[in-house]
């Protein structure tokens, strides 16, 4: 029952520090939390030294490696190959562990799964 | 290789004008029977400002693309790659990481809190007035200074595309342009704004990915080979290397950290890139969104590295630099000079486009900025239902995208380039300290938002005001006076710090605490996805 109501309804009376509190909950905070912060400093970090070498070590990124492929230019793919990788782990990480639990605690307090376009499932009780 | 390489006669450009301006023609005509399509279900403020949220992840990820790669990435970049060798690259890179920190951090926590706008997550858990106001101003702010360096772009890039020179048929297609993008917002929505950007960053990375293996098929697949052209035909085998820009003075080395500082950290805090993420269903659909707009403007970024380099050996930099619209003519006159006039027409055409699909984004997120923010929540206390809230944004569109079109017509010739740098600096410094503050940090508090914002609008606006880009060198605004005493001409060094040092004091300071509940509310909404708002259902 209750999945024609507006979503807001259905939340108005959950006591979200409850939620808060609750093992689940703070073990879905902890694993977002303990991949997405290490990840953006390492990307930051990576990305400032390579400004860094570019403004300052100018001979050193003008070493030639292969024909005119040079030190600087292949640090500049590299960034490429880092973004796609972080990009790709992220959603490796997300998809095993952090949708199954946000999806767990999402299910309990709304009572209702939804589709990936948005439409509720019925049928699943609360 | 290069002697052979047939001049580029850019007078012979001015024949091809008829069809640039039909196929530019086409483009409208299809894009605009695709917004009127899309408009026929646009009834609820959801469908207006968030297209129903009925986009899928590839769908939006392709519109994030299309409103990111403007003219500026296309035009410009591959300009600067040609004429500056490696420092152009280094602008490519600082846009692509960029999107780290909207996946990562931003994307999929904001479209769990949020509604239409970035203030409704700003706002989420703190006091709505103050908070809603100072997140409105910085979008109309950054809205602002974008929409100008397109609508400016625009009129400098018509001279040598169209073959108008004198400034009355500049200031014509400004306006046609502008008329047009106000036609696509008004009816379309943020549904049919949607559309003109999928189809656009689909023709754009079709274009530069025909060209890019043209440019390599010559050099028979083999990049160092291309370079090693591009070295030979500059004369100058610095172009490969990093400095030819940014490593002049410790002055200018230090303005290119603060530039990338800026780029790093503006992406994420756009307010349209944000408003982008409300069109689809899921934070997960979200993710998925990201995934796509960095496979496509990585991709992109690694054409214009082969495009630049191409231009600067098989056009040379002194014919691009003396062709009408200078670094931006890059990219088309390598058009000319690998595909004739129909690839031209096309390059052209893709342009145009993108400026139009730019600005209408732009527009419409200035719109839903105002009335959402400041009309329906500060003006009306909440009251104002949704048809009006609806009124109130076409109206905003139509008085945004008259100020465009003025804007760009007295901005046409300036040098504005650096509207869009100052556009990721105020992002950056107003927007991005508040979105991560309030997404993660506890203890953060209203004074601290308000601080941030304010403080991070105000020291950027002044900043680049007395800077060399408003006076005092040959290339400033106002070439006659000297007041500059900043002497970088991108403030994101200063100002972002000192707006998350801002938010930060303010918090301590406050002597007022936030509701936990709301705290604990948004904490668990934004990882969980808990009440977030749903597709519309037609």
């Amino acid at each position: 029952m209750g999945n024609e109501a507006q979503p807001q309804d259905a939340t108005a009376s959950v006591d979200f520090q409850e939620v808060q509190q609750t093992e689940r909950f703070k073990t879905l905070r902890k694993r977002h939390r303990s991949f997405v912060f290490p990840m953006a400093v390492v990307f930051l970090l990576w990305y400032f030294a390579y400004v860094l070498l570019a403004a300052y070590a100018v001979e050193f990124m003008s070493t030639k490696v292969w024909g005119n492929i040079n030190v600087g230019l292949i640090l500049g793919l590299l960034q490429f190959v880092t973004t796609f990788g972080i990009t790709a782990w992220y959603v490796n990480y997300s998809n095993k562990k952090l949708d199954p639990i946000a999806a767990d605690i999402r299910n309990e307090i709304e009572g209702h799964e939804f589709d990936k376009d948005g439409n509720v499932i019925s049928g699943v009780n609360k | 290789m290069n002697t052979m390489v047939p001049a580029v006669n850019v007078e012979a450009l001015k024949d091809t004008t008829l069809l640039n301006m039909g196929i530019f023609a086409l483009f409208v005509a299809v894009t605009m029977v695709i917004v009127f399509r899309a408009s026929r279900n646009n009834k609820t403020a959801a469908d207006y400002y968030a297209a129903g949220r009925s986009f899928t992840g590839s769908q939006n990820g392709t519109a994030i693309a299309g409103d990111y790669l403007s003219a500026a990435s296309f035009l410009g970049i591959t300009g600067a790659i040609a004429i500056n060798g490696y420092d152009g690259f280094l602008y490519s890179i600082g846009f692509l990481v960029a999107w780290l920190v909207a996946l990562l951090l931003v994307a999929e926590l904001l479209r769990n809190t949020g509604k239409f706008t970035m203030a409704d997550v700003l706002s989420f858990r703190l006091r709505q007035r103050p908070v809603r106001i100072a997140a409105a101003l910085s979008t109309l702010a950054v809205c602002f200074f974008y929409l100008l360096a397109q609508m400016a772009g625009a009129g400098s890039l018509i001279s040598l595309l169209l073959g108008i020179s004198d400034w009355g048929g500049q200031a014509l297609v400004i306006i046609v342009v502008g008329a047009l993008m106000i036609m696509y917002v008004l009816i379309g929505g943020m549904k049919g704004t949607t559309w003109v950007q999928i189809i656009k960053a689909i023709l754009l990375i079709a274009g530069a990915a025909v060209m890019t293996a043209m440019v390599l098929a010559i050099y028979g697949f083999n990049l160092s080979s291309l370079l090693g052209s591009a070295a030979e035909a500059a004369n100058n085998p610095a172009v490969l290397n990093p400095g030819l820009q940014y490593g002049k003075s410790d002055t200018s080395k230090l303005d290119f950290m603060s530039l990338g500082l800026a780029l790093v950290l503006g992406t994420a805090a756009l307010p349209h890139v944000l408003m982008r993420f409300y069109t689809v269903p899921t934070a997960k659909e979200a993710r998925k969104s990201v995934v796509w707009a960095i496979w496509l403007i990585g991709l992109f970024y690694l054409f214009t590295l082969v495009l630049g380099y191409g231009a600067a050996a098989l056009v040379g930099a002194e014919t691009i630099k003396s062709a009408p619209g200078g670094v931006n003519s890059a990219a088309p006159l390598l058009a000319f000079h690998l595909g004739g006039p129909l690839l031209l027409g096309f390059i052209s055409a893709v342009a145009f486009a993108t400026i139009l699909a730019v600005v209408a984004g732009l527009t419409i997120t200035a719109a839903a900025s105002f009335a959402h923010d400041i009309y329906a929540n500060v003006i009306s206390k909440g009251k104002a239902d949704a048809t009006t809230e609806v009124k109130v944004a076409r109206r905003t569109v139509v008085v945004i995208g008259v100020l465009a079109i003025l804007g760009g017509i007295f901005a046409n010739g300036q040098n504005v380039a650096f509207l869009v740098a100052l556009a990721f600096a105020v992002a950056a410094s107003a927007n991005l300290p508040t979105i991560v503050y309030s997404l993660f940090w506890k203890k953060f508090t209203t004074q601290g938002a308000v601080w941030s914002m304010y403080g991070g609008l105000a020291a950027a606006i002044l900043l680049i005001t007395f800077s060399p880009v408003v006076s005092g060198a040959k290339t400033s605004m106002i070439p006659g006076a000297n007041f500059a005493f900043f002497p970088l001409s991108n403030p994101g060094i200063v100002s972002i710090p000192l707006a998350f040092f801002l938010g930060w004091l303010g918090t301590v300071l406050d002597k007022r605490r936030e509701d936990p509940a709301k705290q604990a509310e948004m904490e668990v909404r934004s990882l969980t996805g808990v009440g977030a708002e749903k597709a519309v259902d037609h």
